[in-house]
């Protein structure tokens, strides 16, 4: 049993259909990489297996348990993490204190009101990304840092599934690198569907890679066999490939 | 931060030593300015913490007011069981109407706290049995052991310690897990649900202990004015609350503190000039938020 | 309990239901076009009503006291938004909440300084007065079958000025994706400025019409505004037609309630449930649907 199952996915905006009958599977530990050309579709399937989106149709399975009725909050809870194209944190707490957030959630501890609330266990997640703490408002980061930040939070969660929506969007050369160091050294960890535009990142870090294409996979497989496949090549690829 | 905490501090300390100078009138100045005070603190959790703007909190003020006004009609008088019954009423309807505002979004709940708010103010009005529209006298002081909350000295101190116990607690509350959930949930909501935790339950709580704590503040008005009314639901003050916590800074507790004083001051300044003390009130209201950019 | 007076409750709900409309429209424009909660807006109603007051004692004339009047609060509307709120659409809600609650307490105060505190009291005009057989046994006044009317014509005027007009199809788009507007060369302050004043003349004309039923006073449009924010929250914010369906649900709720509480639970409880009962119906409008009737959902 595959630790997501999406199965028979749709979703439409009026006329506009974004999913159009999508399955796919992320198995334990594997990186399930999906690329598409722009406007496929890619961030909003990850908006639905989140929950920001719900389904007109079709199921998602989560561990075996469906997942597809529940709201954002339980199903990161049941170790569901996203990671956003644009970073999302909290900008007036400090890098540590945005950790120590999500562990909070991990721990279930929200309901103290009276102790102190420290950011010493923050630290070891803010170090596994190679983020200084600091007391700065975390606001003040730099756009690389933001998404380092998001990582550590997600990490802090103790996630069994990993959304990753364009993490090496924005980012120079150099953070990239990094970036995909940092990946490649939570392989196997954690399982990872990650949506990406850098196709050099993509073969290099990924187990499977599917193509979306206007809602659909049109193909699914290696990153020898997707190299290979005259209907990406034609579809997405063009002739760099 | 150490900046404000030492003007409170000497706030306080002046307050303490006003009833030396055997002017009740004075002595009940700083009262009431304790007393909006503690308000402007419970205000400010909603606004500069969870990040809410509620255009009704005088409503919950009104409710505790009313709690000590009603209670001594029915031969209760002892603080014992008025304020708890204050802050009982307060945090009642505090939590029924909060957990239908908190459904939804920023506009919205200001529109529904203000709605709410207004409800409320008619309800009292509509009790023609007590007077109606222009409310009635305090039947009788509420005692706290052999004293008497209505006695200036008596209702001031009162009213420095509750302030500072009160403002304590609040503070030890936003620095601990809860606080930070709820600050991050002020900063982000939506990236609060998607690392597991969900906004409501946690400002639900905050805001049913913001509206408990308003109904103190306003058990303790009933005895400053020896009155209750169904103006200290009014809209208007709800607006005022809000205009001291800005006053001060958002966010900060012991800056709804010096904003509720300042407030306090300005409109006994302003009203010995002029008794059209309301229009260079408002006036100045709309110079200091197109002035000073408050945090939202 | 006579079919007669059912029917009159009935055009009174209608009525006031169609007021109020006038009011909510000016929320809803406010909000969905320009993103702004104004809390004056009840004072342009206020000001409506003490503008043709004083106005009706230098002219005899109807008219020219209405085109004063009207002409006056654009005036006025126009340099408030230039002066307060026009700096305020980059802000949050809680400044724009505070610089327009400030405003009307200026005001409200602004017209006791002027014309003191004791209420005015106007009459309507003379071929308005009196009453008209519109049912067996039911005459009804006039003056209140004008309001209905020249609100219904001011609702319709609204939507040929929306769907027909350049500047209303700019509103339209405005509501939809500001930034749209912005890039097709619009020029968004004029329009935002022209938005405000329709909106406070809209408000205005309401209190030129309730001016005869409700004694002229200070603060007169404040609780009207609270209800129509009330309203504005069932029908949905940014939805003119969740605006015209709510206020007229919600004329019809208070008007028939006033009627119906008082027999069913007595004086004075039933005084308070009539004067609760919209806002009750708020609550469940909201925990039934947090957006409103018809209106978009928005996120947090």
């Amino acid at each position: 049993m595959a630790l997501l199952e999406v199965s028979a996915a749709r979703k439409s905006f009026g006329a506009l259909v974004v999913t159009d009958g999508v399955s796919l599977t992320v198995e334990e530990g594997e990186v399930h990489a999906l690329i598409g050309p722009n406007g496929a579709g890619k961030s909003c399937l990850i908006g639905e297996i989140s929950g920001e989106l719900p389904l007109d149709a079709g199921e998602i399975r989560f561990g075996g348990e469906r997942i597809d009725a529940l709201p954002v909050h339980r199903r990161a809870a049941a170790g569901v993490k996203r990671a956003y194209q644009v970073p999302q944190f909290f900008p007036s707490l400090s890098a540590a204190g945005n950790v120590a957030v999500a562990e909070i959630a991990r721990t279930r501890t929200a309901w103290q009101f009276w102790r102190r609330a420290s950011t010493d266990t923050a630290q070891k997640f803010l170090a596994s990304v190679n983020l200084q703490s600091s007391e700065r408002r975390s606001a003040q980061l730099s756009h690389g840092e933001k998404r380092q930040l998001e990582l550590a939070m997600a990490l802090a969660g103790e996630p069994r599934l990993l959304l990753l929506d364009e993490p090496l969007a924005g980012l120079g050369s150099g953070e990239s690198a990094r970036m995909v160091e940092l990946i490649a050294s939570l392989k196997g960890r954690y399982a990872m569907l990650l949506v990406e535009h850098d196709v050099e990142a993509v073969f290099a870090l990924a187990d499977r890679i599917s193509v979306l294409v206007a809602g659909r996979i049109i193909a699914s497989g290696s990153s020898a066999e997707i190299r290979s496949n005259p209907d990406v090549r034609a579809a997405y690829l063009g002739s760099r490939h | 931060m150490r900046t404000r905490l030492i003007i409170v501090a000497v706030l306080g300390l002046i307050a303490a030593l006003v009833p030396l100078l055997g002017e009740p009138y004075y002595t009940k100045l700083a009262a009431r300015m304790a007393i909006f005070a503690l308000a402007a603190v419970s205000l400010d959790l909603i606004v500069g913490y969870a990040g809410l703007v509620s255009f009704g909190h005088a409503a919950f003020f009104g409710l505790g007011c009313y709690a000590a006004g009603v209670l001594p009609l029915f031969g209760v008088q002892s603080a014992f069981v008025i304020l708890p019954a204050a802050v009982l009423a307060a945090a009642a309807v505090g939590f029924v109407t909060g957990a239908i505002s908190l459904r939804a979004s920023g506009l919205y709940f200001i529109f529904i706290t203000l709605a709410f708010a207004q409800m409320v103010f008619y309800i009292a009005q509509g009790m023609r049995p007590l007077s109606g529209d222009d409310g009635f006298r305090l039947p009788a002081p509420t005692t706290l052991g052999g004293l008497r909350l209505t006695d200036p000295n008596t209702l001031l101190y009162f009213m420095l310690a509750l302030l500072a116990l009160s403002t304590w607690v609040s503070v030890r509350i936003t620095q601990s897990r809860f606080g930070q959930v709820i600050q991050a949930g002020r900063d982000n909501p939506m990236k609060l649900s998607a690392i597991g935790l969900s906004p409501y339950p946690y400002r639900l709580a905050l805001y049913t202990y913001a509206c408990a704590l308003a109904g103190l503040a306003g058990a303790a008005y009933a005895n400053l004015t020896e009155f209750v009314a169904p103006a200290t639901m009014s809209w208007v003050l709800s607006g005022e609350l809000l205009f001291m916590v800005i006053l001060g800074a958002v966010g900060t507790l012991t800056g709804a503190i010096i904003g509720a004083v300042v407030f306090v001051g300005l409109e006994q300044v302003l009203s010995a000039y002029t008794e059209h003390w309301l229009f260079p009130l408002g006036v100045i209201l709309v110079l200091r938020v197109l002035l000073w950019p408050s945090s939202k | 309990m006579t079919a007669a007076l059912l029917l009159e409750q009935g055009f009174n709900g209608l009525q006031f239901g169609l007021v109020l409309f006038l009011m909510a429209i000016g929320v809803s424009l406010a909000f969905g076009v320009m993103n702004v909660i104004n809390l004056a807006h009840g004072s342009m109603l206020m000001l409506g009503a003490y503008f043709i007051a004083a106005a009706t004692v230098r002219t005899p004339s109807v008219a020219v006291a209405f085109i004063v009047a009207m002409a006056a609060v654009a005036i006025l509307a126009a340099l408030l938004e230039l002066a307060i709120l026009r700096p305020l659409y980059a802000r949050g809600h809680l400044d724009q909440v505070l610089a327009t609650f400030g405003a009307s307490i200026a005001l409200n105060e602004a017209v006791i300084m002027i014309w003191g505190r004791e209420p005015m009291f106007i009459s309507p005009p003379p071929w308005l007065e009196g009453f008209v057989r519109i049912a067996p046994g039911l005459d009804y006044s006039v003056y209140r079958l004008a309001i209905s009317g020249v609100a219904i014509a001011a609702g319709i005027g609204l939507f040929v000025l929306l769907s027909r007009t350049r500047l209303g199809m700019q509103i339209r788009a405005g509501a939809e994706k500001r930034e749209v507007i912005a890039g097709l060369g619009v020029n968004i302050r004029v329009l935002f400025t022209a938005v405000f004043v329709i909106s406070a003349l809209l408000a205005a004309l309401a209190g030129i019409m309730l001016g005869p039923l409700l004694a002229v006073q200070s603060g007169m449009g404040d609780s009207l505004l609270i209800l129509a924010l009330a309203v504005a929250v069932i029908g949905g914010v940014d939805s003119l037609k969740g605006a015209l369906v709510a206020s007229l649900i919600v004329g019809l709720v208070d008007t028939y309630g006033r009627m119906f509480w008082p027999q069913v639970l007595g004086d004075v409880a039933g005084n308070i449930m009539a004067n609760a009962a919209v806002y009750v119906l708020m609550a469940i409008v909201i925990a039934w649907r947090p957006s409103g009737l018809f209106g978009r959902q928005h996120a947090h």
